[in-house]
């Protein structure tokens, strides 16, 4: 075991796989950082030191830095994946699908499908996600609930560094279109990885990071410390919660999430993103559907307001959820009848 | 360069295949038998074919939402072609795509778009992981996105060849300008004077113009393209100009052409009569040899449609298939 950051995960794991497989590609937006500058090649290094070196290893053919052409970015990614290399693409923040969805959505995660299961399409794409900077609207936003409705694509979303290890590894290798997603408040994370260079996790296998007999929370990325932090203060008062990390929203690990309702009968779901048609509603849905005759009480959920990511720091603080949002959501559940 | 009889024959057989499998879905569209959107490529015949002769299946072509020209110059199968359009499991996409979606990575043909505009990044995304595969003795493979004078006005296509021209990617753009986008006249929509290359050019890359009706002229310019971009130039791309015979979908009123306008480019813009007329003047080929192949051409397209009619239809249990590898 090594302790690194969840950065460095990031890292390490695309240089290991870069080493072992020369079909893998890393492409976006100052990737290299610095090209065309007085300052040169890997200036900069990329803005969230996820490529760091990459380029004076691998050269200009294997670390293509992109001008800021979101929908060439990810278009270039099909072309490469569909032509036999596993490209890795980086969008620096998620919320810039804006401008490339149909890249995303209409091109790559359907291509498979419409071309009757001929073709593979290896590319994972990267993204820098969450709030907590108050960088307001267009900089902090979790794109999981538009991008896990998409048939064709995989969606995952590490909570720790050994995560994104086993994760991003399995993205990398894996031969359908991939979006992984890393939230920007965890980069600086530490946690211990393990040194095995053929560490995966298998998609769609949830963990329970807390176990009580209670109720069921069930969270991801950043908020995933925020639901442990509250499960371990709400222990301390006798009210005891399993917690599960999805670590990727599609697909869906449905038989954790059934298994632990069944014991527990009340169920919480914590997300990032606003409540309508998201993931915390497909959740709730799913429990209401299949384990109704389980339940103590309604399913719930504990999100952000409908309502874009606002700026002011009491604004972005009463925007989120938080450790005390879930113990209170909690309590509410326990005291239902 | 003087073709070969052998070239020659062959070029005229795949754009009258082209032709003749346009020509029948217009008529089978009118019949309700096929389902769906169907763009024809009937008119621009010249360019597919006087493109891709020069491609071998490592080179890879992206293509528009009017893409069955494209696939068959490139080399996907007549019959599994008609079998997509008709939704049959054997298609060439087991009839998930259709006629807007039509693909074969086999031939390296990587799919007609119904987006138009989508297809260069694409384009470019396969050039680059070709200059990273490395040239063979005839230079590098390449990559080829078709676009319209439609899909020149969408920025994905300016993104693309600005990517193109920063990474040295050995792409080309062909455009076909058919001088209308959907229902919009060109004269309207494209603002450059008309000229999409110039466009291209800006961009920092070296273009062609040619006619896009004449068979020998797209030929040739391709052949010099090719040798540009094969050597490791860049990219590059090339304007020919064009016509469309039919609407933009099949069903179009095509209430905006002109009095005597489709009777007209029929009568003086059609690529098919032009080559037949080059090269009986210049006796490289006889009009027997020409219409023993019009008769073999008819015959597989009716054998291609009767082919169709009798495959297999998907079931319900289809639906989910092929929407992951591995999920």
């Amino acid at each position: 075991m090594a302790k690194m950051m969840y950065r460095e995960a990031v890292l390490s794991t695309i240089a290991e796989e870069m080493a072992r497989d020369p079909s893998v590609v890393v492409l976006g937006e100052d990737v290299v950082g610095g090209m065309g500058t007085a300052g040169g090649p890997e200036a900069i290094g990329g803005i969230w030191s996820t490529s760091t070196g990459l380029f004076g290893q691998y050269g200009a053919e294997r670390v293509i830095d992109t001008p800021i052409s979101e929908s060439a970015i990810i278009g270039a990614a099909s072309g490469l994946a569909l032509a036999g290399k596993r490209p890795i693409a980086e969008l620096m923040f998620a919320d810039f699908i804006g401008v490339c969805l149909d890249q995303i959505w209409n091109q790559m995660g359907k291509f498979r499908y419409m071309f009757g299961g001929k073709s593979r399409c290896p590319a994972v794409i990267r993204m820098a996600y969450g709030a907590g900077y108050n960088a307001a609207a267009q900089h902090s936003q979790s794109v999981h609930q538009i991008l896990t409705g998409m048939p064709g694509l995989k969606v995952v979303m590490p909570s720790c560094p050994a995560d994104v290890k086993g994760l991003l590894r399995t993205a990398i290798r894996d031969d359908d279109p991939v979006i992984f997603l890393e939230h920007k408040a965890l980069y600086a994370m530490k946690g211990e990885v393990p040194d095995d260079p053929d560490f995966t996790i298998p998609f769609g296998h949830a963990r329970l990071t807390r176990a009580g007999q209670d109720v069921t929370i069930v969270a991801s990325g950043l908020l995933l410390g925020f639901a442990e932090a509250a499960a371990d203060k709400l222990a301390k008062d006798g009210i005891g919660c399993d917690v599960i990390d999805l670590r990727t929203t599609s697909p869906l690990d449905e038989e954790s999430i059934l298994d632990s309702v069944e014991v527990t009968g009340r169920l919480l779901v914590v997300d990032e993103a606003p409540p309508r048609c998201g993931l915390a509603a497909d959740i709730c849905a799913l429990v209401a559907n299949k384990a109704f005759a389980s339940l103590k009480a309604p399913p719930a959920a504990c999100t952000p307001p409908h309502s874009p990511i606002p700026f002011a720091r009491e604004l972005e603080t009463a925007y989120l959820p938080s450790a005390d949002k879930i113990e209170t959501a909690v309590r509410k559940l326990m005291a239902w009848r | 360069m003087q073709l070969s009889r052998e070239a020659l024959l062959r070029a005229y057989r795949q754009m009258k295949v082209i032709r003749e499998f346009e020509e029948r879905l217009h008529v089978e569209i009118q019949t309700g038998e096929i389902a769906g959107f169907t763009h024809l490529y009937c008119g621009q015949e010249a360019v597919a074919v006087g493109v891709c002769e020069h491609l071998s299946a490592a080179d890879k072509i992206i293509s528009t939402h009017r893409g069955h020209g494209h696939c068959l110059a490139k080399g996907c199968d007549v019959d599994d072609m008609m079998k997509e359009i008709w939704g049959s499991r054997e298609g060439l996409c087991k009839g998930k795509g259709g006629s807007m979606h039509i693909a074969d990575v086999n031939v390296g043909m990587l799919g007609a778009n119904g987006i138009v505009g989508a297809g260069a990044p694409i384009a470019v995304g396969a050039a680059l992981a070709l200059k990273l595969d490395g040239p063979d003795e005839a230079g590098l493979h390449v990559s080829l996105a078709f676009s319209g004078d439609g899909a020149c006005n969408q920025g994905t296509t300016f993104e693309a060849m600005n990517l193109a021209v920063v990474t040295k990617a050995p792409v080309i753009f062909v455009f076909e300008n058919n001088h209308y986008s959907e229902h919009t006249g060109v004269d309207y929509a494209v603002g450059t004077a008309k000229d999409i290359a110039s466009r291209a050019e800006a961009f920092g890359m070296k273009v062609w113009r040619a006619d896009g009706i004449d068979f020998f002229s797209v030929h040739d310019t391709m052949r010099e393209v090719l040798e540009y971009v094969r050597a490791g130039n860049g990219p590059a791309a090339v304007e020919y100009d064009t016509e469309r015979f039919f609407g933009h979908f099949e069903g179009d009123p095509q209430r905006y052409r002109g009095p005597g306008e489709l009777d007209r480019i029929r009568e003086t813009r059609d690529c098919l009569k032009q080559f037949r007329k080059s090269v009986t003047a210049a006796k490289l080929l006889t009009d027997a040899d020409l219409d023993a192949l019009d008769t073999e051409v008819l015959e597989a397209i009716e054998a291609a449609v009767t082919a169709a009619r009798a495959a297999e239809r998907p079931t319900a249990d289809d639906v989910t298939v092929d929407v992951y590898i591995n999920y």
